[in-house]
């Protein structure tokens, strides 16, 4: 699926990711987990292309392509979604009439007719149940007014919508309460088939008990420094990153 | 996407089917404004007595008046005396085909769906006349006048309903209300008139696009619409077409005039030449536009307004009558040197009057978009009402936008409120829009749809639908 090889990447001048080799194949759920400052979120703006971020160094290829190469909204048709760790507001704008202009556009781009009025509603149905999206909140402004836990929801069930060959979720757990947790995670679960990936970055591990990864991996200071199975998780929780990080220094000394 | 498209061909050939006649006239008036030109315009069009006078009084006060220069506006101050007031309408330099035009404003023609006959018409290109057209016309216009409704040129209704212009022409806009307003009351030479009579619910959008023998109503246009009681009308203005001029001071009047339990939606949408991209040339659009509103009646002011190269407009209402309302939605679009210092008064003299205020304005490139408004309570205007909303959308970093709000309250029972904002487009909202797979251009547009909704939301659907591809286009490559 996707083949991230040496990766470096700079905002201002001031390098963030500084050589990560990461594989994840159709099928599986890959968690990023590392402390703060670790680079967690670049490596998740920078596979979207976001261009703040320089990419100074190594490649990326996602189904056969360079990664790399592509606008943003290229990667996005290509399959790719990142799930934002502060979602956007767009004032005005619905949700419904967000998503179907997304849609759409994908589907232009790829010589087919828009999707039928009647087929898009039925979608947005299905899709807002499966992650216990009211469903006003369809009709509402993108994301405007929405809590923290709305936003959030609203992001899977973009993700819902648009049917990604990868999903980035960056720290999408973060500031939810328990509920809006187990409903999320429940919606990642639901999506997950044997084709398509996820790679899951978070803080924390209690996302990781809803959402079993296949693989953890730990990124300190741009690499990532160690991976593991999904007991990983569990013993980082335990005993924090410094272990590691002191494993890590003891090597280098 | 297509409904709509399909909408605005149909919209936008409908407008042109119509047909043009104007009559010519050889005669122009030499440079410059006195009192012997006034009468030279006066006796060309014919005119009764009491206008000629009406006009020589204007023209003593404008000579006593000046330039007001309290807008934030930047301009060469135009020479008055250097100016034709009269010459009949110029026959636009006929061209053999398209290929002679150019091809970017055939590309905006193209965008906004313009049939190829009509980009002919609009670009000068000679052509000829549809017959059909005229029956058209003729049955839209009978149908009118089956309701007692008129809609003709102003100076057909000077000749025709004497009686009704003299009625109620300046007493909206009085002579002396302000410079431009002052030297249009003297030198008008044509425009629309309207008058819909009591009780009666005009069944169809009045448009300028209907009006057959619209005359090339030139410079100083004079526009004057009667509701009589509990009437109601929804009159359209201008068109998205870019509408190119040899003229470029254009100072036009708008009079609207609601009687007792009468409503009138006065919608425009304006896209004058706004200049080249360097900042050359285009259009200075000094316009004065009120209503009069009696008791329970109510204006509602929407325009969208994306070209000119100057553009200095307040349309407002005096809401005299006891529980009358006063709207004003409005998009003003200002991008690479445009200047436009535009908003809305609201005079509230009557009991429980209400108005509301809702105004977006996007500055884009170099352009500076500014929003002046009044909001007055008078001291009887018992539980008088007013919101104001004032936002600015701000394109790039070269931009400006600037508010400035007049507030006078003299009645403590009134309630008035203000917000106001100021956003930079975000490059977040663009990026989150690429991220879910979209185009740039496609981003903006979703963005600025949204932010201007509650006023296109205002306009009748086949005006929305123009207004939206036209702000489409004006805004197109102005971020990154």
């Amino acid at each position: 699926m996707i083949k991230i090889k040496n990766l470096h990447a700079s905002i201002e001048g001031t390098e963030i990711l500084r050589g990560i080799n990461l594989e994840v194949k159709a099928g599986e759920i890959h968690a990023i987990m590392g402390p703060n400052g670790s680079g967690k979120s670049t490596l998740a703006s920078v596979l979207a292309g976001r261009d703040e971020y320089e990419v100074t160094e190594g490649s990326v290829d996602f189904l056969g392509n360079d990664l790399l190469d592509m606008e943003p909204e290229d990667r996005s048709r290509a399959g790719l979604f990142l799930a934002f760790q502060y979602p956007v507001e767009i004032p005005g704008v619905s949700n419904i009439n967000f998503l179907k202009t997304a849609i759409n556009e994908a589907r232009e781009k790829r010589g087919e007719e828009p999707m039928a009025a009647k087929d898009f509603l039925k979608r947005v149905k299905d899709k807002s149940k499966l992650v216990e999206l009211d469903g006003r909140l369809a009709n509402r402004s993108v994301n405007e007014g929405f809590s923290g836990g709305e936003k959030k929801r609203n992001e899977i069930f973009q993700m819902a919508m648009l049917d990604p060959k990868l999903s980035v979720l960056d720290e999408t757990d973060s500031g939810l309460d328990i509920d809006a947790l187990r409903v999320v995670a429940n919606g990642v679960n639901q999506l997950k088939t044997k084709d398509n990936a996820s790679i899951v970055i978070t803080h924390y591990q209690r996302l990781l008990d809803y959402i079993v990864p296949d693989f953890v991996h730990v990124l300190y200071q741009g690499r990532i420094v160690k991976t593991g199975p999904k007991e990983l998780a569990l013993e980082l929780e335990e005993k924090g990153y410094d272990w590691i990080i002191k494993d890590l220094e003891e090597v280098s000394a | 996407m297509q409904n709509e498209d399909q909408l605005l061909e149909e919209v936008t050939n409908s407008e042109y089917k119509y047909g043009f006649y104007t009559e010519m006239d050889s005669d122009q008036a030499p440079k410059g404004l006195n009192e012997d030109i006034i009468r030279f315009i006066s006796a060309k069009k014919k005119e009764p007595e009491w206008l000629l006078e009406y006009r020589l009084n204007a023209l003593r006060i404008w000579q006593t008046m000046e330039e007001p220069n309290w807008a934030h506006l930047g301009y060469p101050k135009p020479d008055f005396q250097d100016l034709h007031y009269y010459s009949a309408p110029k026959p636009k330099k006929q061209l053999d085909s398209l290929d002679e035009v150019d091809p970017e404003l055939l590309e905006t023609f193209k965008k906004l769906g313009i049939s190829i006959e009509e980009q002919e018409r609009l670009t000068g290109v000679a052509v000829d006349v549809v017959v059909d057209s005229v029956s058209v016309a003729t049955s839209f216009k009978k149908k009118l006048g089956e309701l007692g409704i008129i809609f003709c040129s102003f100076s057909e209704a000077v000749q025709e309903h004497p009686e009704l212009v003299r009625k109620y022409l300046g007493t909206v806009v009085p002579t002396t209300d302000n410079f431009y307003a002052t030297l249009n009351s003297a030198v008008f030479t044509d425009g629309s008139f309207c008058y819909i009579p009591k009780g009666t619910k005009c069944p169809m959008e009045l448009s300028t696009y209907f009006r057959i023998n619209e005359a090339n109503t030139g410079q100083f246009e004079r526009t004057l619409v009667v509701a009589d009681e509990g009437s109601y009308v929804s009159y359209l203005e201008g068109c998205t077409a870019p509408m190119r001029d040899e003229n470029q001071l254009h100072a036009a009047v708008v009079e609207l005039v609601a009687l007792d339990n009468a409503e009138i939606k006065y919608s425009t949408i304006q896209n004058w030449y706004p200049g080249s991209k360097e900042g050359k040339g285009g259009i200075y659009n000094f316009v004065t536009k009120r209503g009069l509103c009696m008791e329970n009646s109510k204006i509602s002011w929407t325009q969208v307004e994306t070209g000119s190269a100057v553009t200095w407009k307040y349309p407002g209402c005096i809401l005299k009558g006891n529980n009358s309302i006063g709207e004003f939605y409005s998009v003003a679009v200002t991008s690479n040197h445009q200047q436009a210092d535009t908003g809305s008064k609201m005079i509230h003299l009557g009991k429980n009057t209400k108005s509301t205020i809702i105004s977006k304005g996007i500055s884009a490139g170099q352009a500076q978009n500014s929003y002046r408004g009044l909001v007055k309570i008078n001291k009887g205007a018992t539980n008088a009402r007013n919101f104001t909303q004032c936002d600015s959308l701000l394109m790039g970093n070269n931009c400006g936008a600037h508010t400035f709000p007049y507030i006078e309250v003299g009645n403590q029972s009134s309630k008035v409120e203000h917000e106001a904002t100021t956003s930079k487009i975000g490059e977040d909202q663009i990026f989150y829009c690429k991220q879910r797979g979209m185009d740039e251009t496609t981003a903006i547009n979703l963005i600025v749809n949204g932010y201007c909704k509650e006023v296109l939301n205002q306009l009748p659907m086949e005006f929305a639908v123009e207004a939206q591809k036209l702000l489409e286009i004006s805004l197109e490559g102005s971020v990154g």
